[in-house]
């Protein structure tokens, strides 16, 4: 019924009505996704979370052969004062067969890339697999953590030796801050 | 509410709002009028019950948010306090529990319903996806749900879940973050876990409107399967189905009310009763029984398939195997509803029953526990008592060429007369290699019903030879094992098959059974017969 007309204005008219059309639809598009960002983003962590994300270790407080878990980020962390027959063990078992194949001394370098001492292993405690605690058990196969849920074993160097944890546990980003201390984050 | 209106306002009032608001019309055309198939047996009553589990769980759920406290300090204690102090907070909160496993009882008995009488085949797909809908929805709630307590299980449970989505390619860790709030499961996540687990019951209250619109408009499905033709084909809503829909609610209620007042924790884990520790985990982390099958299709993918790791493929096993239910309409090509009258489809439902309960089953085990093997584990120890045990260093002249020149030493070693050689390596190029000259050469073959039992006879195979011997040789020999793994395999192959092959291809080359032509005649042939 309106095609007459419609037809009679062809031209000037309807590309303006188009354009407008169109650059409302562009402008409440945008409009749409900039109101709706915030409101999704606001999920991600929080300031005061993400300010968390450091956390300072004194070592003298951890003797030889003992391990404490610290948390940081809301995770624990491992901090393992190892032996000198644990130190023996990982360092032989860089040349073993290995799911992960990573060297000793390359999971203790420190976040600024300066070497890590053998006898402070800092490592994420959460197991590759499902995110489990391994738990650390003397005298386990490989000597080092077991993860209770379904069987992943660690070597003393917290890599992956047997079990359905596809990678090693990942060493936590540190540094030491003097002889007795580590800032890790 | 297709078909013409029969509903006729009695008073002055009714006609007045009938004129501006006929909701008491749209109620007459929907549950008193409506017309329903007349063959309709009690599997069809399970949407009233549905109906109810959704009361109730929104009427207990909204009374148990005005007493918990959703913060990582206080959840637990606000929960138990619930349970003691509340006033009739018990029966609240085991309501509120136990609902949610009658809930999924009562869904699955009616998804199986409409698998088998084919209620989701033309003109009843988007009535089936709703359903679908209502069911992920339903999952995801109750997942919300149980973190709340802040028990281990919870705590864990969501650890595990969340975890898995970080398997997801590139933007995996990032969608695990963002519904975390955080690195970890903390207090962010347990304040949205809280807020959303209030909102989705909603939801899906509007997603069950859809669903009963959708279901007004194509007409139930029947167990014939077969389309109503005539008035003689259907009897009203009220007092017919009412009544019997009464009748199966309070067989129901009956067994709700049993695990409310007499078991209100033998669906849940014990270790739920534990408050939540971020440093401890449990022994086994399960989902509530009615994610178990999903947990076990997860569990199932223990290799990996090419380039897609273990981890991912199992989660895309999982989300398939709820996602194939989507497209089910599309996928089953027959032409026959109901499984009635296909007798060798019939025969494969049943076996897919079976399978979904295997995984049931699976999910609440060990995946390693061995069910079967034909022999135990064996290992066999060779070592050489008395003799002479000489040791030496060597360095090979690169890390390349290590392997060659260890095996140069064996050789030499062996040239000389050694009975038995090993080598401990110590660095890239060093190691130190044993030998035993002379000697008696011993060997003793021990066997384990477990790996672990068999380390544990070779450890002490070993400390009965003690220091008569320098070193020993162990081979192990694993037998074939049936695992729970195993088995969660073969449940997962054919839940898939069932969907993707068998339903396919049945629909194009199976011979269906004779059909009625309409509902009333087999139904008054019977009656007439009896």
């Amino acid at each position: 019924m309106a095609e007459p007309a419609a037809n009679a204005h062809q031209g000037d008219d309807t590309t303006r009505r188009d354009f407008i059309f169109i650059a409302a639809g562009a402008a409440s598009a945008v409009g749409v996704a900039a109101t709706v960002w915030p409101f999704i983003d606001q999920m991600n962590p929080a300031a005061d979370t993400r300010a968390l994300s450091t956390t300072e270790v004194d070592l003298s407080a951890v003797v030889l052969g003992q391990q404490i878990k610290v948390m940081w980020q809301g995770k624990p962390v491992f901090v393992r004062h190892r032996t000198a027959d644990e130190i023996g063990r990982a360092q032989r078992d860089d040349f073993a067969t290995l799911k992960d194949p990573q060297s000793d001394a390359e999971r203790l370098v420190q976040e600024d890339g300066a070497a890590g001492r053998p006898e402070w292993i800092v490592l994420q405690a959460s197991c590759t697999h499902l995110g489990c605690v391994p738990t650390f058990v003397e005298g386990s196969s490989f000597g080092g953590w077991f993860c209770p849920c379904h069987g992943s074993d660690y070597d003393t160097s917290g890599r992956i030796r047997r079990g359905p944890a596809p990678a090693n546990l990942p060493p936590a980003p540190y540094v030491y801050l003097n002889e007795t201390s580590i800032r890790i984050g | 509410m297709s078909g013409l209106s029969t509903y006729e306002p009695k008073s002055g009032l009714t006609r007045w709002l009938d004129k501006r608001l006929p909701i008491i019309r749209l109620a007459h055309d929907s549950f008193v009028a409506y017309p329903t198939p007349r063959n309709l047996n009690y599997f069809w009553t399970f949407g009233a019950m549905l109906s109810l589990c959704l009361v109730v769980q929104i009427v207990t759920g909204i009374v148990l948010a005005m007493h918990y406290t959703p913060h990582v300090d206080h959840a637990f204690a606000s929960v138990q306090r619930i349970d003691r102090d509340v006033p009739f907070g018990w029966l609240i909160q085991n309501i509120h529990s136990v609902g949610a496993s009658m809930f999924f009882l009562a869904v699955y008995i009616h998804m199986f319903r409409g698998l088998y009488y084919g209620s989701y085949k033309a003109p009843r797909e988007v009535l089936w996806i709703l359903g679908c809908i209502i069911y992920l929805l339903m999952v995801v709630t109750g997942f919300l749900g149980y973190t709340l307590p802040w028990g281990q299980m919870s705590f864990w449970g969501a650890t595990v879940i969340t975890n898995i989505l970080g398997a997801v390619p590139f933007v995996g860790e990032s969608i695990q973050v963002w519904i975390r709030g955080g690195g970890s499961i903390d207090q962010p996540t347990l304040s949205r876990f809280f807020s959303l687990h209030y909102l989705l019951p909603f939801v899906i209250a509007g997603v069950v409107a859809l669903h009963v619109w959708a279901l007004h408009e194509a007409g139930q499905n029947n167990p014939a399967g077969v389309d109503v033709k005539s008035k003689a084909d259907t009897v009203p809503f009220t007092p017919y189905a009412t009544i019997k829909d009464l009748f199966a609610v309070i067989l129901f209620v009956i067994l709700f009310a049993t695990f409310v007042f007499f078991m209100p924790n033998a669906l849940g884990h014990a270790d739920n009763y534990i408050p939540a520790n971020p440093l401890q985990t449990p022994p086994e982390i399960v989902p509530e029984w009615y994610l178990l099958p999903f947990y076990a299709i997860l569990r199932a993918f223990d290799f990996n398939i090419g380039p897609i790791d273990s981890k991912l493929a199992g989660v895309i096993g999982m989300f398939a195997s709820i996602a194939v239910l989507f497209v089910l309409p599309w996928i089953d090509t027959s032409r026959v509803r109901s499984m009635r009258y296909r007798p060798i489809a019939r025969q494969f439902f049943l076996i897919f029953v079976v399978a979904c309960l295997i995984l049931g089953w699976c999910g609440g085990q060990n995946p390693g526990l061995i069910l079967a093997k034909p022999a135990d584990f064996s290992a066999t120890l060779t070592w050489v008592s008395g003799g002479e045990v000489r040791s030496e260093q060597f360095t090979a002249p690169s890390e390349g060429e290590y392997e060659e020149f260890a095996q140069a030493q064996r050789d030499r070693l062996a040239e000389q007369g050694a009975t038995m050689t090993s080598i401990t390596r110590e660095n890239a190029r060093t190691a130190t290699i044993t030998g035993v000259f002379g000697g008696t050469q011993s060997t003793e073959t021990v066997t384990g019903a477990t790996p672990d039992a068999m380390e544990e006879a070779i450890t002490h195979a070993k400390e009965e030879v003690g220091s008569g011997a320098a070193f020993f040789s162990v081979e192990r020999r694993s037998p074939y094992t049936f695992t729970v793994t195993t088995l969660s395999q073969i449940a997962t192959f054919y839940y898939f098959f069932f969907f993707l092959v068998l339903l396919p291809l049945l629909g194009l080359r199976e011979k269906p059974g004779r059909v009625p032509d309409t509902i009333a005649k087999p139904v008054l042939t019977e009656q007439g017969a009896a």
